[in-house]
């Protein structure tokens, strides 16, 4: 990175370090964070829509689409993420190629599994066999996200469902007796009131996502806890400029500050958030502002 | 070998009884069923007793957190922040890491290093953080009008804690508590996952499933038997705790009874 | 007919793009020195520049991959890359599964390095990787085995004294031996095969592009320059 790294055998102290720490090696890990940070930012939303799918269907009057959604959350929640993830992933992908070889390909006649082979035609391939390299991990990183999205959106359907049946039953009578139809009474009164009782499981469920990205590396996104464990290690001089013991404490250390660290903002916000929730609403701490602004 | 002399040689494989060799060759079905439930040996292991003990340490913990004194006060709030507030995999690596060096310090140490005790206190420290956070969220939402009746017949002290508020606090944590067991069973599958080395091939269920999935190079089959245990477990979980929740609730009239909801107040 | 022609000009559709297709070549990157991720975080190593040789050579575009070495199969089958090639010894279990290229090292004993050089293996504790063909001799011989998730670990046990021994294949040992007194013993295990590139069953076109070109790199001795400059394993 700087011009005096050309040679680091030469080097000491905190020059060294200076050039140690701006290896290209270490800039994919930093460059890791902005991953797992972009990866929180796009799955907390999609979980949350899931997970209000899952839960209005688990509500629906519809009998399939109620057991559907019961379902849904029951079995997902009931097994170990890691467990998800290590099959998971895979099949996927797989049953998307399926889908775009039906579309795309209806006149392929070899079998798509030959053996152990699982094999589309090249137009269906996902992404494109010919896609540059940057195509394929997006596609990576989407796959993730929407496995890390439907497991997390299964707890959040949990929570959604509870919230929903929170929200006084008065409510939604007297919308009822307003003249507003069922739906309109789901989407007026209904939805704007449960975030409140919602929100408590809710932040306990981002405080979870967080401490899941450790599992990233099982989905073939490099997170920061491959890298730690990548730089950390023990490297030969034979295979690096700047050779160095077993440092994974080091790294690690890093990593425990890190994950506090957000741990404690993310406290902070959704406390805020909270506080801003609760103003007007029909509970014990919407009252206690009410009675503290009089 | 039939799938009866495969339960027989494989059933205690994960506590080291039976057959020595992991099975080689054609994997049938009845072998991954077998071994995977094997392995279920140690998770439930794990579950168990970090609950068990985790529970009496919880308590101290919450009550820790809601003292006047700062010197009870501050020490459990860092403690619990530190657990709750970093991945179980980092504190798996940082433990094992200071097993290590206990070792070198005295021989007494030894067994740290092995996932039996070693894994154990950390999952019980973790599920002791996680508990005590849910056993005060109950402590603060005690109704005011039990104490004050407590008072009012004279109920003080110590006695007060443990006929009163105890058992309040109890009742109210129990769904969330539930949750919380729930998720440290899960949690037992990162034991020999990412921190503790498997001795003699005895690992958990996860250990076989990889096993499997590492031999066939087909993880369709032996993840979705571990998933299936998994919800099998997570069913005897609830109703166990369900049945207690209902030993906590039975002076109440049968309307008012909270059932159990599996809701994830509180989660890793 | 109609449905005849359109067949045709679907197929020749794929040959247009089979034509300019580019080979994703899926290595582990934690390896050394076969494979690994060099300062630049980059994938180098003696695979890398073999390689990139071979692609060369089969006038192949390539490309490089990461993946986990847990399923580093059940990917290659699943299409997410063309070839594997992260030091993978040709087993019988693997050849039921994948094909294998011919081997471009011979097949190559796999060592152990301990603290002490006079240790006992019967009665002493040999770490070995999870899921490693070191991980399954140790086991069938008897002996005291204790699997880590990653080869560095193996290592690290020993030099902490958590097992006494590590049993693992000798060019990866290599690397380690003489830093924090680790010695290498002299007896060695025969296990494993040479090493090759896996490719899928239905791949027979690519194996046999690479096949050529693993020949031609032996046939002219570049291959053993290769192996001799990485010291991976003995030559041919």
């Amino acid at each position: 990175m700087f011009s005096y790294c050309t040679d680091p055998s030469t080097l000491e102290g905190l020059t060294w370090l200076s050039c140690y720490l701006t290896t290209g090696k270490h800039l994919s890990f930093y460059a890791s964070f902005v991953t797992v940070l972009v990866l929180l930012a796009i799955t907390a939303p999609t979980a949350l829509l899931f997970g209000f799918g899952g839960a209005t269907a688990a509500r629906s009057r519809i009998a399939p689409l109620r057991w559907f959604g019961k379902g849904y959350t029951a079995i997902v929640r009931g097994v170990p993420d890691i467990a998800f993830f290590l099959f998971f992933v895979i099949a996927l992908d797989q049953a998307f190629e399926y889908l775009r070889h039906k579309v795309k390909c209806p006149d392929w006649e070899e079998p798509i599994r030959q053996g152990n082979d699982f094999i589309v035609c090249q137009a269906a391939k996902l992404p494109l066999s010919t896609a540059p390299q940057w195509v394929h991990e997006t596609y990576g990183f989407l796959l993730a996200v929407l496995t890390f999205a439907i497991v997390f959106g299964a707890f959040a359907a949990n929570v959604l469902y509870g919230a929903m049946n929170a929200v006084p039953h008065a409510q939604m009578e007297t919308a009822e007796a307003y003249g507003m139809s069922h739906r309109q009474a789901f989407w007026r009164i209904m939805v704007p009131q449960m975030w409140v009782y919602a929100l408590p499981g809710l932040s306990n469920l981002w405080m979870v996502l967080i401490k899941a990205t450790p599992l990233l590396f099982l989905l073939g996104v490099e997170d920061i806890v491959y890298w730690a464990r990548e730089l950390g290690g023990t490297v030969n001089p034979r295979f690096t400029d700047y050779p160095h013991g077993d440092w994974r404490l080091y790294y690690f250390t890093f990593l425990l500050i890190f994950y506090l660290g957000f741990t404690r903002v993310s406290e902070i916000v959704l406390e805020r958030l909270m506080k801003k929730l609760t103003h007007g609403q029909a509970t014990t701490g919407g009252e206690a502002q009410r009675k503290a602004a009089a | 070998m039939s799938c009866i002399e495969t339960i027989q040689a494989y059933a205690l494989r994960s506590i080291g009884l039976g057959e020595r060799l992991l099975p080689r060759g054609d994997y049938t079905l009845c072998e991954h069923f077998t071994l995977i439930g094997s392995g279920m040996i140690w998770n439930v292991y794990f579950a168990v007793m970090a609950l068990l003990l985790g529970f009496f340490f919880a308590n101290v913990l919450a009550l820790g957190k809601a003292a006047q004194s700062a010197w009870l006060r501050k020490p459990s709030e860092w403690f619990i922040f530190l657990f709750r507030g970093s991945p179980l995999f980092i504190q798996f690596f940082f433990a094992y890491f200071l097993f290590l060096r206990l070792k070198s310090v005295s021989p007494m140490f030894d067994g740290l290093t092995a996932a039996g005790l070693g894994a154990l206190i950390v999952l019980f420290l973790n599920t002791a953080a996680y508990s005590a956070e849910i056993f005060y969220g109950a402590l603060r939402s005690i109704p005011k009008g039990d104490v004050e009746a407590a008072d009012a017949y004279g109920i003080t002290g110590f006695r007060r804690f443990r006929r009163i508020i105890w058992p309040t606090m109890l009742r109210l944590a129990w769904p969330a508590y539930t949750n919380e067991a729930i998720f440290l069973f899960h949690a037992t599958t990162l034991v020999f996952f990412s921190a503790f080395p498997v001795h003699q091939q005895k690992g958990d269920s996860l250990y076989y499933a990889s096993y499997f999935a590492d031999k066939t190079f087909n993880p369709f089959v032996p993840y979705p038997i571990l998933a299936m245990y998994f919800i099998l477990f997570t069913l005897v979980i609830v109703w166990l705790f369900g049945m207690v929740n209902k030993r906590l609730n039975r002076h109440l009239p049968q309307a008012q009874r909270p059932r159990v909801r599996y809701r994830p107040n509180l989660l890793r | 007919m109609k449905k005849l022609i359109l067949a045709t000009s679907a197929l020749a559709l794929t040959a247009g793009f089979a034509a300019a297709d580019v080979v994703r070549m899926g290595t582990e990157g934690a390896y050394a020195p076969w494979n690994f991720v060099n300062d630049k975080g980059e994938i180098d190593g003696f695979e890398r520049e073999l390689g990139d040789e071979l692609c060369k050579r089969a006038e192949l575009e390539c490309e490089w991959v990461k993946n986990d070495w847990d399923s580093i199969i059940p990917n290659l089958v699943s299409g997410n890359y063309d070839t594997i090639i992260a030091g993978m010894s040709i087993t019988d279990e693997r050849d039921e599964v994948i094909d294998f290229t011919q081997p471009y090292t011979p097949p190559d004993p796999s060592a152990y390095v301990a603290m002490d050089p006079d240790v006992d293996l019967e009665n002493a504790v040999i770490a070995a990787q999870a899921a490693t063909i070191q991980a399954a001799f140790i086991a069938e011989q008897g002996w005291t085995l204790v699997e880590f998730a990653t080869p560095e670990e193996t290592v690290a046990a020993v030099r902490n004294g958590e097992a006494d021994a590590v049993l693992a294949d000798k060019s990866y040992l290599d690397t380690v031996v003489g830093t924090d007194g680790l010695v290498m013993l002299e007896r060695t295990e025969a296990i494993g095969g040479g090493v090759g590139m896996g490719l899928r069953e239905s791949d027979g076109e690519l194996r046999a592009k690479f096949d050529a070109a693993i020949q031609s790199m032996k046939d002219d001795g570049s291959l053993n320059e290769l192996i001799a400059k990485w010291e991976v394993s003995s030559q041919w």
